[in-house]
């Protein structure tokens, strides 16, 4: 079977080759019909006639980029050490859901990020000399925006009840402000967020961490009741 | 941080070590596939591998799920060559995408592929060959579609091609316009050709070069842990680009309208009022720019600026004249709290349904809007809630109902039926990047919503799914689809990504039902490659799907225990001279013999009139159309038309009361 596919591919290539020949001499005649490949020029101005040969092009993979989504996975994997308290800690029904969600989605994140990472044959965690480069010292603890402190976390893992579903929740809502903050950085960088990829990403990342940030600011001020509406 | 580091290294190594072992991706050339090697799987089931598909959670307790036993379950794989299925449509053709909006080359191991990758900064000698092919993909995928006379508009992330489709089994590329910015939806009026842009590559000039790199920052800069300096671009371009196509094959860019958010999709609304503009509504959703690159724009909660680009919508006023005067006219607030005046009023995403399982959504921001300015209004569907727009006055449209669901995830798009009185929205649930028609997801999730329309109030009525179990490598949910224009029936035909193509029924609204589908199998069969029918549109009596990663699909319909060919061929007698699905016309059939035979067979089908009923009206308008409508035939129509009026009144449901009206209709007058 797919020793048959491949002969016929060779022998549909062949006669491509054979029938190529005459008519791209055809084709440098002018033939009306050929398809043309256009560039539009800025507004006002002329467009361009490309070869037919054109193929497409991207804008190049910037460091900012692979920094964001090395980043973004150290980032997210505080967020799932966070929820991995809660049920040892609440009996909140709510911040269960909640949590469960965030962590699901950041989980999910995680995964496409290390995709991303892996595709483009990049590491998956920043190297030393970047974080060099943000003013760690070495083998110092690399905190990225929004991120808690181990003093931080560490108070929210002495924490229980009521006390632990206030340092959760503020403590998550600064985790997930720190997020957005990664994402205007992104976008605020001279050629970074170009990859389609990446820019759906991390567009779908700020939208969600927004909501959730509405959702848990909510829960603050009705100090997180039992039940939903 | 060591720990982590040699995790990371051991992750990639056997990424690298499993991907020589996949099948490749493209199956231009296919090559034999050998399983991963004992040492390969072994080290994959300690570490895990990014690229294996999510393993699927379980059903939730009381949801059914989609069908494994549908022939569409199990197809082969394959870009070109994956196993088919189809009923009650045949596909007539793939017109795969040129070469202009691909990398270069099908083959990862052809040069022009390691330039490419050269180019991107990508040390290709890392990459495993089958993802040479996966890492741009998006870059270059196909998106919506729009028709003019015998022109299709092929939206694209990179530009539009524009194909010739007088022939539609023979469809020909005319031009391709190399445009870049994502995601490229169209829309086309007269000479004017709209495009939206919204990512950060997207140049005023179309350069495909997008913006380099600022210059590694000074040690003096990294010591001070200096924020990147914000990147103002005056040559980027971010929301609706017009060209002007009077000369198809060498369209010229005439306006650029520059939006805080960019758009991710435009709708193209004609005020039946106002000759001399048209207006784009545009539904940004992706960040705001600074204020230094456009002014004005802010992207701040509106407690702390209340007039952040958030929670609104963009209209543009395109004056046909002068189309280079095109501007912003207005800011809609359609999310406001008529009450408190809150312009974030409609913030419930999030609050209800799928604990654990999803991603909640903002209504800051509508993600697709359709409108239907026969009957003054627009269906909304804004991430986390549907709306209903008054349109009357399209400058100022006012928000007059806004639903939710306890089963939707992401609000996406929405059509109405022809006589405006119900609206299907979609769930784009996991933004169709995900496997979401697998055997345990809910038929209720990533679904079509259909709600009842009356007195500007929707009510909800049913879900549809396409039925079939898809695998975990296929993206599939909900996404664009338009009416067919079979009289006496309401039929959308749809695409769900790698789910293909469905076609279902929705007369009766709380019975929706699948009459036609097309299906390919997986790209791949084990890693998810981003493809499937992005748009699947009926234009004149073909369907075309715009497959993200193949190229252009051309189907038509074939009749089948659920349509017969009367129904298609009233269906084709309708004639639109332009066609953009989110500016909803209103069809009118002829009162022709073709469209009296489809309502004859619907009436047949549903047992509304008795057999030798049917049989005698069969009779009539055969001797009708075989006399050429002889003085006396016509005399025999007409004599059967009031005995329809009386059964209409006793028809059991309002769809066959409706359709023998419009067959006495027709019989008393009928066409030529």
């Amino acid at each position: 079977m797919l020793r048959s596919s491949f002969y016929l591919s060779a022998i549909i290539f062949a006669c491509g080759l054979l029938l190529a020949a005459p008519l791209s001499v055809g084709a440098q005649q002018s033939d009306a019909a050929a398809p043309v490949v256009i560039q539009p020029g800025a507004p006002g101005h002329p467009s361009r006639k490309l070869p037919s040969s054109t193929t497409a092009n991207l804008p190049p993979l910037s460091q900012a980029e692979v920094e964001f989504m090395q980043g973004m996975i150290m980032h997210h994997a505080q967020a799932v050490e966070m929820t991995a308290l809660i049920s040892s800690h609440t009996e909140n029904k709510n911040l269960r859901t909640l949590s469960a969600r965030i962590s699901r989605s950041q989980q999910d994140e995680i995964k496409f990020m290390k995709r991303w990472l892996a595709a483009r044959g990049e590491p998956l965690s920043l190297p030393m000399a970047a974080m060099e480069g943000m003013g760690m010292p070495h083998h110092a603890a690399v905190l990225m925006p929004g991120m808690l402190t181990p003093e931080q976390m560490e108070a929210l893992r002495e924490a229980q009840g009521a006390e632990f579903e206030h340092l959760f929740l503020t403590g998550m809502i600064q985790h997930h402000n720190g997020a957005l903050t990664m994402v205007k950085d992104l976008f605020d960088t001279a050629g970074a967020g170009q990859d389609a990829e990446l820019f759906d990403f991390a567009t779908d990342a700020d939208n969600t961490q927004r909501a959730e940030i509405r959702i848990m600011q909510s829960m603050l001020e009705k100090t997180i009741p039992e039940e939903k509406q | 941080m060591n720990r982590v580091s040699s995790i990371a290294f051991r992750v990639a190594i056997t990424t690298i070590f499993l991907f020589f072992g996949l099948s490749r991706i493209q199956a231009q050339a296919p090559a034999p596939s050998p399983s991963p090697s004992p040492g390969a799987k072994a080290a994959a089931d300690e570490e895990e591998n990014p690229f294996a598909p999510e393993p699927a959670p379980a059903l939730p307790p009381g949801m059914t799920g989609s069908n494994v036993d549908d022939p569409r379950a199990k197809l082969s794989p394959g870009l070109y060559d994956a196993g088919e299925a189809a009923m009650g449509m045949k596909h007539l053709e793939l017109v795969k995408k040129p070469a202009a909006f691909q990398l270069g080359s099908d083959n990862p191991d052809d040069p022009k592929v390691e330039k490419m990758l050269g180019m991107l900064g990508v040390p290709s000698a890392k990459i495993p060959k089958p993802l040479h092919l996966v890492l741009a993909q998006l870059a270059f995928a196909n998106s919506d579609l729009a028709f003019q006379g015998n022109y299709l508009f092929q939206g694209n992330f990179y530009g539009v091609n524009i194909y010739d489709i007088a022939k539609p089994a023979n469809t020909s590329l005319v031009t391709s316009l190399v445009c870049p910015g994502g995601q490229g939806d169209v829309s086309v009026y007269k000479n004017l050709l709209f495009m939206s842009v919204e990512m950060p590559n997207g140049r005023l000039d179309c350069g495909t070069q997008g913006f380099p790199p600022g210059p590694p920052p000074t040690p003096e800069e990294q010591k001070e842990k200096k924020r990147p300096v914000p990147a103002a671009q005056k040559d980027r371009f971010r929301g609706v680009r017009i060209f002007d196509i009077s000369d198809i094959r060498n369209p010229r860019q005439v306006a650029a309208v520059q939006t805080c958010r960019g758009s991710h999709t435009h709708t193209l609304v004609v005020d039946p009022n106002d000759k001399n503009n048209v207006y784009i509504y545009v539904s940004g959703t992706s960040f705001v720019r600074q204020t230094e690159e456009l002014a004005g724009c802010s992207g701040e909660q509106p407690d702390k600026d209340p007039d952040t680009a958030l929670f609104r919508i963009d209209v543009i006023k395109v004056p046909l004249a002068a189309p280079q005067d095109a501007k912003i006219v207005s800011n809609p607030r359609v999310f406001m709290n008529a009450r408190t005046g809150a312009i974030n009023g409609l913030n419930n995403g999030g609050t209800h349904g799928k604990p654990g399982s999803e991603k909640p959504k903002d209504t800051n921001q509508c993600h697709d809007i359709t409108v239907y300015s026969a009957i003054g209004l627009a269906a909304g569907a804004c991430s986390g809630n549907g709306i209903l727009l008054d349109i009357k006055d399209p400058v100022h449209p006012k928000r007059v109902d806004a639903v939710n669901d306890p089963n939707y995830s992401y609000w996406h798009s929405a059509s109405f039926s022809n006589d405006g009185t119900k609206v299907v929205f979609t769930d784009e649930w996991g933004g169709g990047l995900g496997a979401r028609c697998r055997p345990s997801d809910p038929n209720k999730w990533g679904a079509d919503a259909i709600f009842g329309l009356k007195d500007d109030k929707l009510t909800f009525d049913s879900y549809y799914k396409m039925p079939a179990a898809q695998s975990d490598t296929e993206n599939c949910v909900a996404h664009n689809g338009s009416l067919i224009p079979v009289p006496g029936r309401d039929i959308e035909v749809q695409a769900w990504y790698q789910g293909g193509v469905s076609v279902m029924d929705f007369t009766d609204p709380q019975h929706p039902f699948e009459i036609a589908y097309f299906d390919r199998g997986p790209i791949d069969p084990k890693m998810l490659v981003l493809g499937g029918d992005w748009s699947a549109y009926w234009y004149n009596g073909h369907i075309y799907g715009s497959e993200i990663a193949r190229g252009l699909d051309v189907f038509e319909l074939t009749p089948s225990q659920f349509l017969t060919q009367n129904e298609i061929d009233a269906a084709r007698a309708v004639h639109f001279n332009e066609l953009n699905v989110q500016d909803q016309q209103r069809v009118e059939w002829p009162a022709t013999l073709t469209v009296a035979k489809a309502y004859v067979d619907q009436l047949s089908r549903s047992q509304a009139l008795p057999e030798d009923k049917i049989a005698s009206l069969t009779d009539a308008i055969r001797n009708a159309e075989s006399s050429h409508m002889s003085k006396k035939s016509l005399a025999k129509l007409k004599h059967l038309s009031p005995s329809l009026n009386k059964e209409a009144e006793a028809a059991k449901s309002p769809a066959d009361s409706k359709r023998l009206r419009a067959l006495a209709g027709i019989l008393e007058h009928p066409a030529a």
